[in-house]
Formats: C-alpha cells, sequence, structure tokens
C-alpha cells in the first residue's frame, strides 16, 4: 500500500483515462438503439473506439481534464487542511504525469497556473466519515457541459413551472432543450432541489457519482428518473446533437428540505464522459 | 420496406464521404452541404477563446501571424499536448464548443479568409450568415473523441502564443491524415444545429403543453 498521495495521483489517471463501466455500456445501447448508416450511430462507434484506445494507451479520453471536484470524507480528527495539502501535491504531479491539461486560470493576471492548482483549485469538499476510513471520490468534469448546466428558481412562469414534481419536469426538459449538442450528448443528469442556491448546485452535481445502474433507494424519485429520461429521448436532439433516440443516459435526483419561500432546482448536465473514481483508505 | 429504405440512405451516406485536400477552395467549399461527410487531410490550425478575442481586438496583419490563414480550417480545439526532445507530441485534441466564439467569428471569417470552422455543437446565426456571404463551411467533428481525432494528427508543426495564453489556448498547427467530421453548417444558409432545435422545440413545447 502506497501513500495517500501516490494513491489520489493513480485516482487521477483512473478517472482520466478509464471510464467507468455503467457508462460504457449505456453508450452502447445507445450505438445500439440508433440507425445503421446514421451520423449518430457511426459518431457513437468512433466514441466507443475513443474509450477503448484511452483505457489501452492510458491517455485521457478527454482533452477537457476538467476542472477536478473531489468529496472527501475523513475520520474524526484527521486534519483537513493535511489532506488538501496531498490532494494539491498529487495534483501536480497527475498534471505532469498522466498528463492533465492545465486548466486553472488566475483571475487577476488571466495567466494559466500550468498544474491545475490555484484558488479554490480542485475544488475539495469534505464531510467526516462514520468510520476510521478516509473516501475520496474524484470527478474530472469538462467545462462544456458545466456552461450548460442550470440553476431555476420556481416557480418559473415561462416554463409554467410551479413548485412541484411537474415543475422540476419542466426546468430538466428545459435545461436540456437550451443544451442542444453543445455539450457532447448522449447526457447524464444530477439533479439538486432545495432551499438554497449554493447548497442544491453541489447536490446536484453529486449526483453524478452515482452508478447508472443503480436505482434510487426512494420510489418517488427512482420513478421520476425513470420519466425524466424518457422524456428527454423524445426531444431528438440525440448524440452529439446530429439528431436521434439517445439524448441522456441517466437521470439522477437528490433532494433537501427547503424553505417555505424558495424551491430550488439545479440541473447539473454531464457529457457523455462522466469520469468519476473513488479511493478508501 | 423499412430495411430497404435504410439501406438505400446508408449508401447515400456513404457515396457523400467526401476526401478533401486542404487548404480548401471557395469551389471546394460551395460543393459542401449539410449532412455530408467529410475526411480532411492537411493543415489544421486551431484557435478558441483567446485567440478569438486577440484576432477581434488587435486585429494583427497577416504578416504577423506565422501561419497562413487564408483558405485555412479554424478547428476549435484545446490540446494536451507533450513537450518532448524531438518536439510536440499530441495527446488527446478534440473540438470545443463552438458557440462560445459566436460573438468574434464572422468578423474573423470575413478578415483573415478562413474557408471551414470546424468543432462541436454548431454556431449561430451571425455566423451562419458569415458563411454564406465568404464562402465557409461548419465542419462538426466527433465530441469528446479526443485519442480517436488524436491518432489522425500526424504531426505538429508548430505554435503561436503559447507564452501568452498556455497550452489549452494557444494556435496549434497541426498535419492531420482522414480527420473525419460532418458538414452541419454550409455556405447555402443551412443549419443542421437550427433544423434539429427547431424539431426539438416543438417536441418540448409537446411535453410541457405549452402553445
Amino acid at each position: 500500500m502506497g501513500t495517500l498521495q501516490e494513491g489520489i495521483v493513480k485516482l487521477y489517471r483512473k478517472a482520466a483515462t478509464s471510464l467507468p463501466q455503467d457508462v460504457e455500456d449505456a453508450l452502447r445501447r445507445s450505438a445500439k438503439a440508433e440507425k445503421d448508416g446514421s451520423a449518430s450511430k457511426t459518431a457513437l462507434s468512433a466514441i466507443l473506439e475513443n474509450i477503448r484506445i484511452a483505457r489501452k494507451t492510458e491517455r485521457p479520453l478527454c482533452q477537457d481534464t476538467g476542472v477536478p471536484v473531489f468529496f472527501v470524507k475523513v475520520p474524526r480528527k484527521q486534519s483537513q487542511i493535511d489532506i488538501q495539502n496531498t490532494i494539491i501535491r498529487a495534483t501536480r504531479i497527475a498534471t505532469e504525469e498522466v498528463p492533465l491539461r492545465p486548466n486553472a486560470v488566475d483571475i487577476l493576471s488571466d495567466k494559466n497556473s500550468g498544474d491545475n492548482t490555484g484558488i479554490g483549485f480542485p475544488i475539495i469538499y469534505f464531510e467526516e466519515s462514520q468510520d476510521n476510513t478516509t473516501t475520496v471520490e474524484l470527478m474530472l468534469k469538462g467545462s462544456g457541459c458545466e456552461n450548460v448546466s442550470q440553476l431555476y428558481k420556481l416557480p418559473f412562469e415561462e416554463l409554467k413551472a410551479e413548485r412541484d414534481f411537474d415543475g422540476v419536469r419542466r426546468c430538466t426538459l428545459d435545461a436540456i432543450f437550451r443544451a442542444q449538442g453543445r455539450a457532447c450528448p448522449p447526457y447524464i443528469l444530477g439533479i439538486g432541489i432545495g432551499a438554497s442556491r449554493d447548497q442544491v448546485t453541489r447536490l446536484a452535481k453529486y449526483q453524478l457519482m452515482r452508478n447508472l445502474k443503480e436505482k434510487n433507494n426512494n420510489k418517488i424519485l427512482s420513478d421520476l428518473e425513470q420519466r425524466f429520461l424518457a422524456e428527454i429521448n423524445q426531444l431528438g436532439i440525440g448524440p452529439l446533437g446530429l439528431g436521434g433516440k439517445t439524448t441522456a443516459m441517466g437521470v439522477k435526483i437528490g433532494v433537501n428540505h427547503r424553505h417555505p419561500a424558495s424551491y430550488f432546482v439545479e440541473v447539473s448536465i454531464s457529457c457523455w464522459a462522466d469520469r468519476r473514481a473513488s479511493l478508501t483508505w | 420496406m423499412v430495411a430497404k429504405k435504410f439501406r438505400v440512405e446508408s449508401s447515400k451516406l456513404k457515396e457523400k464521404t467526401k476526401i478533401i485536400k486542404l487548404p480548401l477552395s471557395k469551389k471546394d467549399v460551395l460543393s459542401l452541404n449539410i449532412g455530408d461527410r467529410v475526411l480532411l487531410s492537411g493543415q489544421l490550425i486551431t484557435g478558441r477563446d483567446k485567440i478569438h478575442k486577440f484576432l477581434s481586438h488587435e486585429r494583427p496583419d497577416i504578416q504577423d501571424i506565422p501561419v497562413n490563414l487564408k483558405g485555412a480550417v479554424l478547428y476549435h480545439c484545446g490540446p494536451i499536448i507533450r513537450k518532448t526532445e524531438e518536439g510536440f507530441n499530441i495527446i488527446a485534441g478534440g473540438p470545443t464548443t463552438s458557440i462560445r466564439v459566436e460573438m468574434y467569428e464572422h468578423q474573423i471569417i470575413a478578415d483573415y479568409g478562413i474557408r471551414a470552422l470546424m468543432g462541436k455543437g454548431g454556431m449561430g446565426r451571425k455566423t451562419l450568415q458569415a458563411l454564406k456571404d465568404n464562402g465557409c463551411v461548419y465542419l462538426h467533428t466527433i465530441s469528446g473523441a479526443a485519442v480517436y481525432l488524436a491518432d489522425r494528427i500526424k504531426r505538429v508543426t508548430g505554435v503561436w502564443k503559447l507564452e501568452d495564453f498556455g497550452m489549452a489556448e494557444a494556435m496549434w498547427i497541426f498535419d492531420v491524415q482522414d480527420f473525419p467530421a460532418i458538414v452541419t453548417m454550409d455556405a447555402h444558409g443551412r443549419s443542421l444545429h437550427e433544423e434539429i432545435e427547431k424539431k426539438s422545440y416543438e417536441e418540448l413545447k409537446r411535453l410541457l403543453g405549452l402553445p
């Protein structure tokens, strides 16, 4: 067993170069569903080939290795600053070794730091774990899909969206309609519902860490996830936005309690390359 | 019957794959229509957010840019490139979202004589008009297929603004072979993106019960 720092460098390599199996399987299914000879089918075959080559040659499957987002659970009394420093050191090494594309740009000088570290970069969220282990989950979220993610405040009259699940459905369809093919569909959606803006954006993004094959434990949410997915796929935007049957491969919903005056819905969109990996220490 | 129809469609699509040697002439551009598949060989030049802002604000003369943009394919791409003793090695190089440069592109097409744009997601009305006015096309390549596409980039032949803009935003010059793309906006005023958006809007209205 190596050090945590080495573990995190490996985590970066795994997330950047190897798409999770559940996502690859979903892409394979969507390739089967498209018409033979269609542009979307040809493109999906190339994407599957891309995934295979990336894994085999250990190269990043997308050149945008994104903004790294860490969800970390640490045991009681474990210093978070120590873990943060370890993550930052591992990020510098991974940028050089994997390699990752340097994506951290200083707002003041407009210069790229060159090593994917900077103020608030990478993003690290801490929680305390229930036991003595440290769990590090990493998501590499491309910024094309981050740009089309959308926050809604209900009610929203233009969409006839009231403060209920039908309102959430309306926002979800609107977000995908607006995104069209700009952010590499077939998409995966994380939806967060709750009391405040900052809370729902994080909640929605965390849903993208969930395995596509695992059903939501809550029956109401699980049914909604399936209904939203079926309706998104009626929009006909299709793989790459070139038309077709699969516009999205999964919808995952998370909820928090809300304030009587507020009903925020974040629709966090991931490109087909929903790159995630985790380790337990 | 249906199966037969699909076969016809697929053979039609195959016929439409055009092998293109770069740079492009205006005649080449005018012969392309939305839905055509192309395989490009020759020189690709990358440019994304910072290059577009720079060209648009600073308006550098053609002779101050170390590569000839006339007739070029401007590829919206921020690659991963590794510097070695032998030169630059391409690691990954898929397309970035094109719509972000919508505010600059029409002017850049006109000022520098670009013959094709390449990226993902398509562009807006201003660019579509500029394609028609200047004889230029928009090519959609395979979103996210970064290593698949990098393997069609045979050599990195040069770079401009690497110090100032960094790896993701510099202007890279690539020599490519059989680089695949689909024409999704042509010089005749048609946009596949607009057509799909229109259709999806009808579906959206139906699903939401909107007028």
